[in-house]
């Protein structure tokens, strides 16, 4: 589904602040994975999330997703096969307007948005039905401003945004990274559900080794800007938290 | 009487000026100077075409159009050359001084003896309701300023609607999200600099139009009509949004033309009461600075005064559910 082929990205080039953020990064995720992505802070994670997402044009290298080359393809214009949730709770969702008006915005992920009215009927009573599954009471709550909402709130419903539309590939950028330890785990919950009842390709990337351990059919750890390790779903239910902090040590000491 | 009838209608085509302004400032937080330019652009090209014996109606739309195109290349510098929003406007603001000056051929155009939307409403309403006008509450008022007054409010309204249905389109509402959060836009695959487009050239249609139907009102069009006229716009959003003190979009756009009317009337009395017409804009930038300022200034006070009260909501920190 998406093949990443010498990835090479560097920031502030030829100055002090100078980052190399990926070294010919390759990766590619079979439809239907749920890949997690771990590493430490400075690993290229992010790097790697908005080289995908279209934040910036890679400096070398290769983007495919479904069969497409979309190497230099505006962000905008890959949202239409991308769902992506932010680590920020409030990146994903527009303040001022209500929950039916940001539901009516990512019901035209990648679509033309023309002058026809957006919060139709049947819009309302799709969102209100799929927001009940949230159990967050907020199907009665659909016109009032989405920024008076909790960060746990906003971040389920981002969830539900970006999926709105089965996405090619879903991108989860240490979505639960903000929230505190009970509705982290709520929302990985959701998270959970969504990707096996559609069957989503997923990428996500977390801090968390117990995510890292206990998610996904795939684990990737990176480091210095490339896939440092590559384990299967067989070969992770092997491991534990220790190796993962060992594969850690081992990979600094190689540098 | 006739003050208080000039006042509203004044006020009612300036209210096209603030909702321009409502759409660059409020929405997408760019403080569009090139309002300055286009109220006169719209005004010139209007009076020009009136001159040449074109339908009003449609010399209307076309100091509009004008305006929407004027308002489009501010909206391509700034998105597509990365001019920093206020200098982009104040570079559009600046060549449209020029720009007026060629449509019009001098420095201001008499409209009297053509004819203009204004003349074809006095005239028909004349013929309906008599030469000497009617009395209202006993006031004697003639027919003519009725007539303005009623076509006024039907144009703002229709423009009121037209604003409200457009911002409850997909389009409209991509809009509005792409001011509270472009992040968010790029991600469901809307494109922000397209967007931001669009919407100065909105703002600076509406604010054209205003141009277009003051120019009619008052008989003629003048290069130096425009001087200053977004901190008027800016001044009624602000009056709007105190008297309204509700953020829904419908209450919005209201407060915008309650704010125009408003701060209209309060300049008209002020005058009358024998304020220096010179030291208008001198007062309404103090205004609109205090207007600025006075908000945060007690809302910090009060923090000082209750220490416990919450923060405010928008912040990244970890949050539950």
């Amino acid at each position: 589904m998406l093949q990443l082929t010498r990835l090479h990205q560097t920031f502030h080039p030829g100055t002090p602040s100078e980052v190399r953020a990926l070294s010919g990064l390759d990766l590619h995720i079979a439809p239907g994975a749920f890949v997690i992505v771990l590493g430490m802070n400075g690993s290229g994670k992010s790097t790697l999330m908005n080289a995908i997402a279209g934040s910036f044009i890679p400096d070398e290298g290769e983007v495919v997703l479904d069969r497409q080359e979309i190497t230099h393809w505006p962000e905008h214009q890959r949202a239409g096969m991308i769902g992506r949730v932010f680590q920020n709770p409030f990146s994903g969702t527009a303040p001022d307007l209500s929950i039916l008006e940001n539901f009516a915005l990512a019901s035209r992920r990648g679509r033309s948005r023309g002058l026809e009215f957006a919060l139709s009927r049947t819009l309302r009573e799709e969102v209100a039905e799929r927001v009940r599954g949230l159990n967050m009471k907020l199907e009665e709550r659909l016109d009032t401003p989405i920024g008076t909402l909790s960060g746990g709130q906003r971040q389920a419903l981002t969830l539900l945004m970006a999926t709105w539309i089965k996405p090619k590939l879903l991108l989860l950028d240490e979505h639960t990274a903000a929230l505190d330890p009970k509705t982290a785990a709520q929302i990985i919950e959701i998270s959970c559900e969504r990707i096996e009842r559609d069957r989503l390709t997923t990428l996500m990337v977390t801090h968390s080794m117990e995510q890292a351990l206990e998610l996904g059919d795939r684990l990737v750890m990176m480091h210095r800007g490339r896939i440092a390790y590559d384990f299967s779903r067989e070969e992770k239910t092997g491991l534990s938290r220790t190796d993962l902090l060992r594969l850690f040590d081992q990979a600094r000491a190689c540098d | 009487m006739t003050l208080l009838f000039g006042a509203l209608s004044v006020g009612l085509i300036l209210s096209l000026l603030s909702l321009g302004v409502l759409v660059s400032y409020r929405l997408f937080g760019i403080p569009d100077i090139t309002a300055d330019g286009t109220i006169t652009l719209g005004a010139s090209v209007t009076a020009v075409c009136c001159m040449h014996g074109i339908d009003p109606f449609v010399a209307t739309g076309l100091g509009t159009a004008a305006g929407a195109v004027a308002g489009s290349l501010t909206g391509i510098l700034h998105t597509r050359f990365k001019i920093n929003a206020l200098l982009s406007g104040i570079l559009m603001m600046t060549a449209l001084y020029s720009v007026n000056l060629r449509v019009m051929g001098s420095s201001n155009l008499p409209l009297m003896q053509y004819k203009t939307l204004a003349s074809m409403g006095e005239g028909r309403w004349r013929r309906l309701l008599g030469e000497e006008g009617v009395l209202l509450l006993g006031w004697k008022v003639s027919a003519g300023e009725v007539a303005l007054l009623i076509g006024v409010v039907v144009i703002v309204a229709l423009v009121g609607l037209a604003l409200y249905r457009f911002f409850r389109s997909h389009l409209g509402i991509a809009m509005i999200a792409t001011g509270n959060n472009a992040q968010m836009v790029r991600a469901l695959g809307g494109n922000v600099e397209r967007n931001i487009v669009i919407g100065l050239a909105l703002s600076n249609g509406l604010i054209a139009l205003g141009g277009s139907l003051l120019a009619q009102y008052q008989g003629f069009a003048d290069v130096q009509m425009g001087i200053g006229m977004i901190i008027w716009g800016l001044a009624s959003v602000i009056i709007g949004e105190a008297l309204t003190g509700s953020s829904t979009l419908g209450m919005r756009l209201i407060g915008a033309v309650i704010g125009s009317v408003v701060f209209r009337l309060l300049v008209a009395i002020a005058l009358r009461w024998g304020l220096n017409p010179n030291d208008l804009k001198l007062i309404t930038a103090v205004f609109v600075f205090l207007a600025l300022v006075l908000p945060a200034y007690f809302r910090r006070k009060r923090r000082r005064m209750a220490p416990s009260a919450p923060a405010p909501a928008e912040k990244a920190e970890p949050v539950g559910s």
